[in-house]
């Protein structure tokens, strides 16, 4: 709490420092990374291939885009210094500038050699991006001496431009954010949005914004403009009201409140139920997948972010929740096939569930926090394998796969059609409600606590009274029942089952969406799984940037060590895990109230009541 | 003469060779404060966690109220009746004060899975019980850990606090014996008479019976019925703190200091 | 240090029950595979055989020292790259999954050398020259993907909590993955064609061993003479010793700690790099998934070994590698499982486990500082 106020407070400024009182081996850095951050990104082919997905049509494309942030982040970063606690903070000035612009500058530089070396050396042989068509990209096929000019003057301006965003006043520097983020929302979303406006008829609306006839995609410049202006708006108008609306919730009674959780929470069941009605085909197979994932994760969320094992085989539970389905529910399983209903055979589901859990679960429960993260990898691979070889394909029909699996049907009420992705989002839907209460009131449960002391020091909670074997192994089987569930609506909706849709890239991917949404907290899953599935898609489904598909296995492997150094506690934060991983940051406000506290406890102490 | 609580019987541990604890003889009564002293590495804190269960002894017997503890888990032993606190305060930090000291009610309580879902009556009942015990117990300390302190993580207190919680989440856990290791550790003068004073109404009111291990000697002598003094893993005095602090082994194994103090 | 000591003799709980249970059925399937493997090498036709696996075979010494062997060199490789792991778990204390990507990135340069100089044709001319020079691109690229990414993603985690470092040594190895793929393009890269002579078969003793599989025996045993000598040895191998034990006292003793991580970041990354190149050698193509598996065996060979002990890493390679190859053939196919050399990589795991579950210190002991066996 503190110390959010304590930044928020400006401090006395100091005066500006002068301009040439630089740290140039800090420029030096930065500049070099940059650079080479230019390079690498160039390598990946990210300017040509994404160069066929505008942000403003024509002046802005995602493949110039993904080079741009890079000078202006960095020239921004170069000067950024973390105002602590008693340390001097100078007015910012010249200096900054200078220093963003230089770092544009060295960066630039990253470009100039590559447009060199791509006209005079064929490096195609280990590069496979090396060719003309990146030269064309990077010169806009106007030769050396124009690419390298621009990128020059580009970078350098960016550079500058990051710099100046230290000297802006917040008052400018917060609508500028919320512009941006609103004309790169709009655009994100773009294929959303298109089947939304046309749900409601207002396919109007979304042309005045949108370049019309654009194979491209992309707002055109009016759109552009009148978003960034909505943006501006949020913030002078929009924000104050968010703010008074917040203050009113904080300080409305208790009752009061839970009214108001009713209400929103009626709102949020009403807006699921109306929603895809509304969504295009797209729109719904995209949320579908949000929603299997989203299930995963609020599953691993459980068991990483409340209980503190680091399961890497999760996915075997999500194996065990879709062949268990299909080969109850499909006519062509191999062997053993009852062809039972979708909702008798989701009952054994759980029973299977229970199983794999408690039988992964024993043998690692007592291992070493890393070598359970191991073994449990291990067991995924095992029973990936086993399903997959010809020794278990009497049963699971291995590498085969299993067919023909119907529809959802729920005891003969409802049949959601596997192929139609608005009835497997309403499906899917009801499961993930199921799954979100599930954690929240087992969160702040008996249970729950016990799970977070385990987390927390196992040997102290084991003082304290808690089986912690037992504990970790219901968190291990709650978190592999909502695992199965999602495995089981996966089946019914793809039809089929086979062994590659169960790799070990599932577990890691769900890992990283628990831990950019935010361990332990269960917003912050949900927000992880719309923005990283939703957006660039699943291991093997697309998401709302198609045009990622190739890059996003890489970013998620950039953002998962981004995270870790950075924001350890995610997108939306766990209160308290925030509070260990920025102990420090703690330790000094303990500091500096220690006085306080110290006189505060022994006044008490004088008149200790009993 | 009141009953017997804890009895040590021939108590032994080796650690690759080296004798931990040897040959260790006594007992607790109800409602006794015992401390245990001794040099730095005498084996005091290991003979703290067997007794807790997170050692297992090599030799004899450890018996709380008639029934043998060896062999038992540690989350056991604190089922039965005896609770402890930790030399290096050990709590959990990222959970609030209240959780710190719910969650330690754990063994006393029943509710599974099916009421915290279903928010039975049953569950209702339960959780609003080990809140309101939760804040009697953290009352104890004044009002240093209640009030809005309740919902702060354990990590913003103060190190004085911190002890205090400590001994909190071990009353939560309602036992009969607690054990304190190096309770006033770290604290000032002023907070260490008080915690001194606290000690004793630990007994005296909340009727638990107490064996502490305790380096500050004013603080022996304030509140110890018996003091047991260990040395290279062997006792080597028992009885009230005049006659340990006179006895010339004790002398000599503390370089005479103990005397000096008690003068 | 008190889960060791509160190892309890008789099972009391169920989840004691159940592992004592299933150690008993591990050991059990061991033995009444071998069992059988033995009566069916006495003789084929025996009912038990004939139930069990009918139309069974014996198998040939020609077959059984071709799985010995490969097995070893297999399991060779694994060792180099395990020592890597050993020696950073000894250091630090957690386990750098992304370093069977440093094994992958050594595989890859030694590809790219190796075809580049095979366009030059030094491939042919001069093997021995050539090789030397692919050995060397491939330590020097390993070695530095260690270094950076000890730098840039685990030096500012210091002394945060366990599984954070982990966490992200998870997001590095996946990120070199699809690096490699989207700047090399994704899928198998061979690696050019060895001359003839190596893959003639080469007598020792009672076996015939294949020119390349010596020779990557070879190369692990000097590979790991020289890392013994390094640690044991030297003034650098004391000082890495000392920061295992406890980092604190050995700055205190005026060791760079820093300095002697990033040394020990190298070292594993030139043994990894090595292995990179063997692999290359032995199986002729690599692809960017090609650290993944071997990366993780290696871990578990680690493990198997007793994490921390550095000829035990290389020990616990050789079996895991040789259990991989033999327990298909010895164990699972006398009791008539089909497809069994399907279930290859599922062995080393099940391998892993059983230690674990029998030996949570591994088969030669841990040398692990006191903080870290809690």
């Amino acid at each position: 709490m503190t110390s959010v106020e304590h930044n928020l407070q400006t401090p006395e400024l100091a005066p500006a420092r002068p301009v040439l009182d630089q740290d140039w081996r800090r420029i030096a850095r930065f500049g070099a990374i940059g650079a080479l951050a230019l390079i690498f990104i160039s390598l990946t082919d990210m300017p040509d291939k994404l160069d066929g997905r505008m942000i403003v049509e024509p002046l802005l494309s995602m493949g110039y885009f993904s080079l741009l942030w890079v000078p202006f982040l960095f020239g921004n970063l170069v000067t950024r210094e973390v105002v602590l606690e008693g340390m001097v903070a100078h007015r910012k000035g010249v200096r900054e500038l200078l220093a963003g612009a230089l770092v544009g500058l060295l960066s630039s530089l990253g470009l100039v050699v590559l447009i060199y070396l791509l006209d005079t050396r064929d490096l195609s042989e280990p590069l496979v991006n090396w060719n003309s068509d990146l030269h064309t990209v990077l010169t806009f096929g106007e030769g050396n001496g124009y690419g390298m000019g621009f990128w020059i003057a580009v970078c350098v301006g960016l550079g500058l431009l990051g710099g100046l965003f230290h000297l802006l006043p917040r008052l400018v520097v917060q609508p500028l954010k919320a512009a941006s983020i609103v004309v790169l929302g709009a655009v994100v979303l773009e294929s959303a949005l298109n089947d939304l406006s046309e749900g409601f008829g207002l396919e109007s609306l979304f042309e005045s914004l949108f370049k019309k006839g654009s194979d491209r995609g992309g707002l055109s410049v009016t759109g552009a403009l009148v978003l960034a202006a909505f943006g501006f708006a949020w913030v002078f108008v929009l924000n104050a009201q968010v703010a008074k609306g917040k203050q009113v919730f904080q300080q409305a009674k208790e009752r009061n409140r839970s009214a108001t959780m009713t209400v929103s929470s009626v709102v949020g069941v009403a807006l699921v139920l109306i929603l895809p009605m509304y969504l295009g085909r797209l729109t719904n197979d995209l949320l579908v997948n949000v929603g299997l994932f989203l299930l995963l994760a609020l599953g691993l969320n459980i068991v990483v972010g409340l209980a503190g094992i680091l399961d890497l085989g999760y996915v075997a539970f999500f194996a065990v929740g879709g062949y268990t389905a299909a080969i109850l529910t499909s006519p062509s399983s191999p062997g053993f096939s009852p062809e039972l209903s979708w909702s008798v055979a989701i009952i054994a589901v759980v029973g299977m569930a229970i199983l794999a859990g408690l039988f992964i679960g024993a043998p690692v429960i007592r291992m070493r926090g890393d070598y359970l993260a191991i073994v449990t990898l291990g067991f995924g691979e095992i029973i990936r394998l086993t399903v997959r070889s010809d020794w278990a394909s009497g049963v699971t029909g291995g590498a085969q796969g299993i067919l023909n699996i119907p529809n959802a049907d729920v005891f003969g009420l409802f049949s959601f059609k596997g192929t139609d992705p608005q009835q497997m989002l309403y499906l899917v839907a009801a499961f993930c409600a199921l799954a979100i209460y599930v954690s929240w009131r087992l969160e702040n449960s008996r249970i729950g606590r016990a799970w977070m002391a385990v987390r927390e020091d196992e040997s102290v909670a084991e003082a304290m009274g808690i089986n912690t074997v037992n504990a970790k192994l219901q968190a291990f089987v709650v978190g592999a029942i909502l695992a199965s569930f999602s495995g089981a609506i996966f089946a019914a909706k793809v039809g089929s089952v086979f062994e590659i849709s169960f790799k070990i890239l599932i577990s890691i991917v769900i890992l990283v969406v628990v831990i950019v949404g935010g361990m332990g907290r269960i917003a912050g899953v949900i927000a992880g799984a719309l923005v990283l599935i939703g957006i660039l898609g699943g291991p093997n489904q697309p998401g709302l940037l198609s045009e990622f598909s190739e890059f996003k296995l890489l970013i998620y492997g950039a953002l998962l060590v981004w995270m870790m150094l950075q924001r350890p506690e995610g997108l939306i934060p766990n209160v308290r895990r925030s509070r260990e991983l920025h102990q420090d940051e703690f330790l000094q406000d303990a500091w500096l109230r220690k006085q306080v506290d110290e006189d505060e406890a022994g006044g008490e102490g004088e008149v200790a009541p009993a | 003469m009141s009953e017997r609580l804890l009895t040590i019987d021939n108590l032994s541990v080796t650690f690759g060779g080296l004798h931990a604890l040897r040959n260790l003889n006594f007992h607790v009564d109800r409602g006794e404060i015992v401390s245990v002293i001794g040099p730095n590495g005498a084996g005091k804190t290991t003979f703290f966690n067997m007794i807790s269960g997170m050692v297992t002894p090599t030799e004899g017997d450890i018996r709380f109220k008639d029934q043998s503890l060896i062999g038992l888990d540690p989350n056991q032993v604190t089922a039965r009746g005896i609770a402890r606190t930790f030399q290096n305060v050990r709590l959990f930090a990222n959970m609030t004060i209240l959780e710190n000291v719910m969650v330690s009610q754990h063994c006393r309580t029943r509710q599974g899975i099916f009421g915290a879902l279903f928010h039975t009556r049953s569950f209702k009942r339960e959780e609003e019980e080990i809140r309101a015990y939760g804040e009697e117990v953290l009352s104890f300390f004044g009002s240093r850990l209640v009030g809005y302190r309740l919902h702060q993580p354990a990590s913003v207190l103060s190190y004085a606090n911190r002890r205090r919680l400590e001994i909190a989440r071990a009353m939560a856990t309602r036992p009969e014996v607690i054990l304190l290791d190096e309770p006033v550790a770290g604290m000032n003068p002023k907070e260490s008479e008080e915690l001194t004073g606290l000690i004793g109404k630990l007994r005296d009111d909340w009727g638990f019976t107490i064996v502490m291990i305790e380096h500050d000697m004013g603080v022996v002598r304030d509140v110890s019925d018996r003091v047991v003094v260990l040395d290279h893993g062997e006792t080597i005095a028992q009885g009230s703190y005049d006659e340990v602090s006179t006895n010339p082994d004790v002398i000599e194994a503390y370089l005479g200091r103990p005397a000096e103090e008690a003068s | 240090m008190t889960s060791a000591m509160r190892h309890k003799a008789a099972p009391r709980t169920g989840v004691d029950w159940f592992l004592f249970f299933l150690r008993g059925l591990l050991l059990g399937l061991v033995t009444v595979g071998l069992g059988a493997f033995v009566l069916q090498q006495i003789d084929p036709a025996n009912p038990v055989t004939e139930w069990l696996n009918p139309g069974a075979s014996r198998l040939s010494w020609d077959a059984a020292q071709g799985l010995i062997v490969s097995g070893l060199s297999q399991g060779a490789m694994y060792g180099l790259i395990a020592l890597g792991y050993s020696m950073v778990y000894g250091v630090l204390g957690f386990i750098n999954f992304a370093h069977g990507e440093v094994f992958m990135v050594g595989a890859m340069t030694g590809m790219i050398t190796a075809n580049k100089l095979d366009h030059g044709g030094l491939w042919e001319s001069n093997f021995v020259l050539a090789i030397l020079i692919a050995v060397a691109v491939s330590v020097v690229c390993s070695t530095l993907t260690a270094v950076v990414m000890e730098r840039v993603a685990y030096r500012p985690l210091r002394g945060a909590p366990r599984l954070i470092p982990l966490i992200t040594s998870i997001g590095v190895s996946f990120f070199i993955q699809n690096t490699s793929a989207v700047l090399l393009g994704p899928g198998a890269k061979n690696y050019p064609r060895l001359p003839e002579g190596l893959s003639d078969r080469i007598g020792i003793g009672p076996l015939e061993i294949e020119g390349k599989k010596l020779l990557v025996l070879v190369v692990a045993a000097a590979s790991m003479s020289a890392l013994w000598y390094l640690v044991e040895r030297t003034k650098t191998g004391k000082a890495m010793r000392a920061v295992a034990e406890d980092k604190e006292i050995a700055s205190l003793m005026g060791i760079d700690v820093d300095r002697t991580i990033v040394t020990t970041f190298a070292v594993g990354g030139a043994m990894a790099g090595v292995a990179g190149i063997l692999w290359g050698i032995l199986f002729g193509s690599v692809t960017e998934f090609t650290g993944f598996l071997p990366g993780i065996k290696a871990f578990s060979a680690a493990v198997v070994g007793g994490i921390g002990n550095l000829g035990g890493a290389m020990a616990g390679g050789l079996t895991l590698g040789s259990s991989e190859s033999l327990a298909p053939q010895l164990i699972l196919e006398p009791l008539g499982v089909t497809g069994h050399t399907q279930l290859k990589d599922a062995v080393a795991f099940l391998v892993l486990i059983f230690v674990l579950l029998v030996r949570p210190t591994g088969l030669f002991g841990e040398r692990l500082s006191s903080e870290d066996r809690t």
